[in-house]
């Protein structure tokens, strides 16, 4: 955006679900930016854009000229479908291209900065009369942004790091409080907060050792010169495994089953690679030569990771709330760890954390308090709901609050149990249901308690609740929805097919909204 | 209420609504039991719960660290069989270890009352535990609460022909006065309700007694149940093989509340003799003095003790003969030898032998030092007799053939469970408590502690040759005293964590209240007090005088007058 406006263009930027599709045949110029999800989804503020474009009620579009930026995966079979799919919709109802899709991986930068630039370019090309001689359409002031970012986070000093789950639960889930004092940094419930970890010191040393590197060795790379240790430490995403370095790593190395694997027929064992294995994994199983130059080289960047901020600040003050589930595991005997969980769960009282608030303009509480509200969050899905109870008791208001919460076992990791005991007690809380999945034999989730309480979610949905989903995203969220389908079909007397529509429509109104990782 | 109980939390007046308002016990446990939000039933539910044999607790030592971590106390429940008699039949066994494993904490626990408890049942199983306790034609209905407790009965005495008589008249008291609401039924056995039929309690009325009532048949020379603790004992007669009657004694009771020296231990005075035809209605009569006139504004002043005192004995006995029909006869001859168990083999009737088996603290559980759950449950699959409950906390292999004698030793041995063959003296006879981790009301470590204090004084009484010396030692974790401490010879009623009041002086028969005379200290200074004490004994005693004796006759411990303090003569 600052790009464009420096260069004396008007730029509008909208969100895909608040642009309404008629306008689409008069615009003359559009650029979108636009992720793929999961299996090829679009996220979900796209949907309603997507369906629209792809479907038989597009507009022609002969006086458009377009360029679309795909953001996306590469360790996923497939990388930007959505904005391959919208590229290839646009072109065929006669729109011009500008220049080229373009297909940005993890590290965004590299991919979007030379693509901004160009596609700029082009519209300077093509908009002569918007010269910058011109009058300068001032930018709208954008909301006083705080001076802190993603590339300059706020370092967060840690209050409390608090084990959540009972002694003999088989997972760690912790409970933290950083101190915002001082940054000026304001947040809502939803939004999620930027962690720059750290990696696991042990694992460095695993690398080290089985690469048969030296630590203090100085590694120059991208003008700026630290130590192997340092790198690995700070700079590179080691836990994380993705295609192109897997590739990188193949190539060296000559392991035929490891090359087998990158072969296109086989993304589905490639993609159970992706879900088991760390690189650390892979460096063991298929033994190869790299320098550290070329490690440095060759690894991608080390990425903040975001987490839903589980507080609100009419509670908590100059406080963030984190709910963080430890990724820790032995795999043929060898300890693992997730590189901002382990982190985070190491980090003592006063311990510092960089740390950015990422907003989620989607998940928010509605604005109007007599609204009712429904969450379902599993596991640490439930956080934002932390957040969105504590800012609801503050603000007051008619509107009902309703939590579906699940986990394995209701005596270890039932989440702030005692919070939300208090909240039924005192009201803020008027309905939580419950799923333990490994209480019984009958493994209970969250999507059997809604089926239970069908008739009163559909009810309360129909006058005109907001319906929030909050945790995983490979299985949960694709359950929670069918069960919604089902829900909506058997107590509204719909088809399943309409069912979807009424629940994209939630969706496109905003009262249906999710947050899942 | 008791400084630092947390069993109640509600005040005395309010558990007696809650009982008068609970339709003969019902009130919500159902919705209770239903609450997905927590393991735990509301207060109420608790209280009446507690009817039903059920004790609401959680697990202490995570208490705090559980509230740090968000999460509501560790709740699960401890459930009490009520075993008059405390007999056990073989596949009863089975099916209480089976539960044992299966819904509880992998333990059970012999009382001081000869029965059995579980403990860390959840809330979800709870009705499992129970239909299965049922189905095992055994119940848990007022094993707790302010009703008739499990009445209790010697066990094993010589004559076992009596015996049998005796342990008949515990059962059929035991069935006689069992509570008749149907909430047991309706809320553990799927038992319907009965629409139009007005529901009543004859004995109890709608809110039961102003506090527990315990029973128990004592088979002189035997005195293992403590007769003289009960609410009413009665000291079985036996005339030239026959059982005559009963002496009846009244007003025996245990629990102290911390710093109200209003409360106190007493003896139970005997105030007459009453024909076996009688012995219902007695108790019949008993009970429903204790209704009517037991205090129910404060509940620390319930215990019958208390309304015998306050009304005077004469009066009260007078009453109870009024209500009876005619006064009692007056007692006849007894006299008591021991309450303590006796170990090892005994032949009794009719060819028959009996092994009594000395259980540390009364827990059957499986460690180290000896698997004892799987031992009893090997036993079980074996034995053709039963097995009988003692009230120290001990189990008895009862009606063994003689042929059967080698096979179940061998089992014993394999098991750890021989024990009796080399504990000390003070070890074997050695009571204590539950206490932490599970009960709310615990102040100091008691069953857990049992062991650690056991090796102390068993290196202390070896410096001095008493290590086989019979010694009586019980162990509290409170003052209220289930592990009956005040009858002890040397005792430790908990204080405060680690630390102990130190009483001494009772006796081995169960006739001799002991007396304070260290308060609020910790294990070295026991140790400290305790050793002198030792020294002057092993020089002084002579073959046969008993510890709490030569306190007595030494001047280190006096004497209070009075048959409530003390009975029998001194030898």
């Amino acid at each position: 955006m600052q790009r464009g406006h420096d260069q004396g263009i008007r730029l509008h930027l909208v969100r895909a679900d608040t642009y309404p599709l008629r306008n689409l045949a008069k615009e003359r110029y559009l650029i979108i930016i636009i992720s793929t999800h999961g299996e090829g989804e679009p996220p979900d503020d796209a949907r309603g854009l997507v369906e629209w474009l792809s479907g038989k009620r597009a507009p022609r579009l002969p006086n458009l000229h377009f360029a679309v930026l795909g953001l996306g995966d590469s360790s996923y079979p497939k990388f930007c479908a959505v904005g391959r799919r919208l590229d290839g919709c646009l072109e065929k109802q006669g729109a011009t291209r500008l220049i080229d899709l373009g297909e940005a991986d993890v590290a965004i930068e590299e991919v979007a900065k030379p693509w901004t630039e160009q596609v700029l370019g082009k519209v300077v090309e093509a908009l002569p009369c918007v010269a910058p001689t011109l009058r300068l359409m001032p930018p709208r002031t954008p909301e006083p942004t705080p001076s802190w970012s993603r590339k300059q986070p706020f370092i967060a000093s840690v209050l409390t790091n608090q084990r959540i789950v009972a002694r003999d639960s088989e997972r760690e889930i912790r409970h933290l409080e950083l101190s915002l004092q001082g940054s000026g940094l304001h947040y809502h419930p939803g939004d999620a907060l930027g962690v720059c970890p750290a990696n696991p010191a042990a694992l460095v040393e695993q690398w080290l050792g089985t690469l048969q590197l030296e630590g203090t060795q100085p590694v120059t790379f991208a003008k700026r010169t630290l130590s192997l240790r340092e790198w690995l430490s700070y700079e590179r995403d080691i836990t994380k495994p993705y295609r192109s370095w897997i590739e990188a790593h193949a190539e060296r190395g000559h392991h035929e089953t490891l090359n087998q694997l990158l072969q296109a027929d086989q993304q589905g064992a490639f993609a159970d690679l992706l879900e088991r294995d760390q690189p650390i994994d892979l460096l063991r199983r298929y033994p190869v030569e790299w320098s550290a130059e070329q490690l440095i080289a060759t690894l991608r960047p080390l990425q903040p990771r975001m987490y839903s901020i589980a507080s609100s600040q009419q509670e908590v003050g100059d406080e963030v709330h984190l709910t963080v589930a430890v990724v820790s595991y032995t795999r043929d005997g060898i300890p693992h760890w997730g590189a901002a969980s382990s982190f985070l769960a190491a980090a003592r009282e006063g311990a510092q954390v960089s740390v950015f608030i990422e907003p989620n303009e989607r998940f928010r509480l509605p604005s109007d308090s007599a609204r009712d509200v429904i969450m379902i969050g599993p596991g640490t899905g439930v956080a934002p709901f932390r957040g969105f109870l504590q800012e609801r008791q503050h603000r007051g208001g008619s509107g009902r609050n309703w939590l579906v919460f699940g986990n394995h076992h209701f005596n270890r990791d039932f989440l702030y149990q005692s919070e939300w005991q208090a909240a039924i007690k005192s009201g803020v809380l008027q309905r939580i249901d419950l799923a333990f999945s490994r209480d019984t034999s009958a493994r209970v989730h969250v999507q059997q308690r809604l089926l239970e309480q069908g008739r009163d979610l559909f009810t309360w949905l129909c006058a005109g609740a907001h319906l929030y989903v909050c945790g995983d995203a490979k299985h949960m969220a694709a359950d929670v929805h069918q069960a919604l389908i089902e829900i909506v079909a058997n107590q509204g007397g719909q088809q399943p097919d309409e069912a979807q529509a009424w629940l994209t429509d939630l969706m496109r109104q905003g009262r249906y909204v999710r947050d899942v990782y | 209420m008791y400084g630092m109980c947390t069993d109640m939390t509600t005040n005395p007046s309010e558990l007696e609504q809650i009982k008068l308002a609970s339709q003969f016990l019902r009130g919500t446990i159902i919705t209770s039991l239903a609450d997905p939000l927590t393991g735990a039933v509301s207060d109420a539910d608790a209280g009446l719960l507690k009817f039903h044999g059920g004790y609401l607790q959680d697990n202490r030592d995570l208490r705090e660290e559980r509230r740090q971590q968000k999460l509501e106390p560790a709740h699960a429940f401890m459930l009490r069989a009520r075993l008059p008699g405390g007999v056990v039949t073989p596949v009863q066994w089975l099916e209480f270890d089976r539960l044992a494993r299966e819904y509880a904490d992998g333990s059970l626990r012999i009382t001081s009352r000869q029965t059995l408890q579980w403990h860390g049942i959840l809330k979800g199983q709870l009705k499992s535990t129970i239909a299965a306790i049922h189905h095992a034609l055994a119940t848990t209905i007022a094993a707790c609460g302010d009703v008739v407790r499990t009445v209790v009965c010697t066990t094993n005495p010589i004559e076992s022909a009596t015996h049998g008589l005796v342990y008949e008249w515990a059962e059929r008291l035991s069935k006689h006065l069992t509570p008749h609401t149907r909430a047991y039924h309706e809320i553990w056995l799927d038992g319907e309700k009965r629409v139009g039929e007005v529901e009543s309690e004859p004995l109890y009325g709608a809110n039961y007694l102003p506090r527990k009532f315990k029973i128990g048949l004592a088979i002189p020379p035997l005195n293992d149940i403590d007769v003289l603790s009960q609410d009413m004992g009665l000291i079985a007669i036996i005339e030239c093989g026959r059982l005559a009657g009963f002496n009846v004694a009244i007003g025996g009771g245990m629990g102290v509340t911390q710093h109200d020296a209003s409360t106190y231990p007493r003896l139970a005075n005997v105030i007459g003799f009453v024909g076996v035809d009688e012995v219902l209605a007695l108790a019949e009569v008993m009970v429903g003095v204790h209704r009517d006139w037991g205090e129910r504004a404060d509940r620390r002043h319930a215990r019958l003790k208390y309304t015998i005192d306050r009304r005077g004995l004469q009066v009260f006995q007078d009453e109870v003969e009024r209500r009876l029909g005619h006064a009692l006869a007056p007692e006849r001859p007894y006299y008591f030898e021991r309450n303590s168990d006796r170990y090892g083999w005994i032949e009794g009737h009719e060819g028959f032998w009996h092994l009594t088996l000395s259980i540390e603290s009364g827990r059957l559980a499986d460690h180290e030092d000896g698997r004892i759950l799987s031992g009893l449950r090997a036993l079980a699959r074996v034995h053709h007799g039963d097995f009988r409950l003692t009230c120290n906390q001990n189990v008895i292999v009862a009606k063994v053939a003689g042929k059967d004698r080698a096979g179940i030793d061998s089992i014993v041995r394999d098991y750890g469970l021989d024990g009796y063959r080399k504990q000390s003296g003070i070890r074997r006879h050695a009571m204590a408590c539950v206490a932490l981790p599970t009960c709310g009301l615990a102040m100091a470590e008691s069953e857990r502690y049992l062991p650690v204090l056991l090796s102390s004084l068993e290196q202390l009484l070896d410096r001095y040759g008493l290590i086989d010396t019979p010694i009586l030692l019980r162990v509290s974790g409170c003052p209220n005293g289930c592990s009956r401490p005040y009858l002890a010879e040397i005792a430790l009623v908990g204080r405060g964590p680690g630390r102990y009041d130190l009483r001494l002086g009772g006796d081995f028969q169960g006739q001799r209240l002991n007396r304070l005379y260290r308060q609020n200290i910790d294990e070295q200074a026991i140790l400290d007090a305790l050793e002198p004490l030792f020294a002057r004994y092993v020089l002084v005693r002579g073959e046969t005088e008993k510890f709490g004796d030569f306190l007595v006759h030494a001047g280190i411990i006096g004497l209070e007058p009075g048959p409530t303090t003390v009975q029998g003569s001194v030898v």
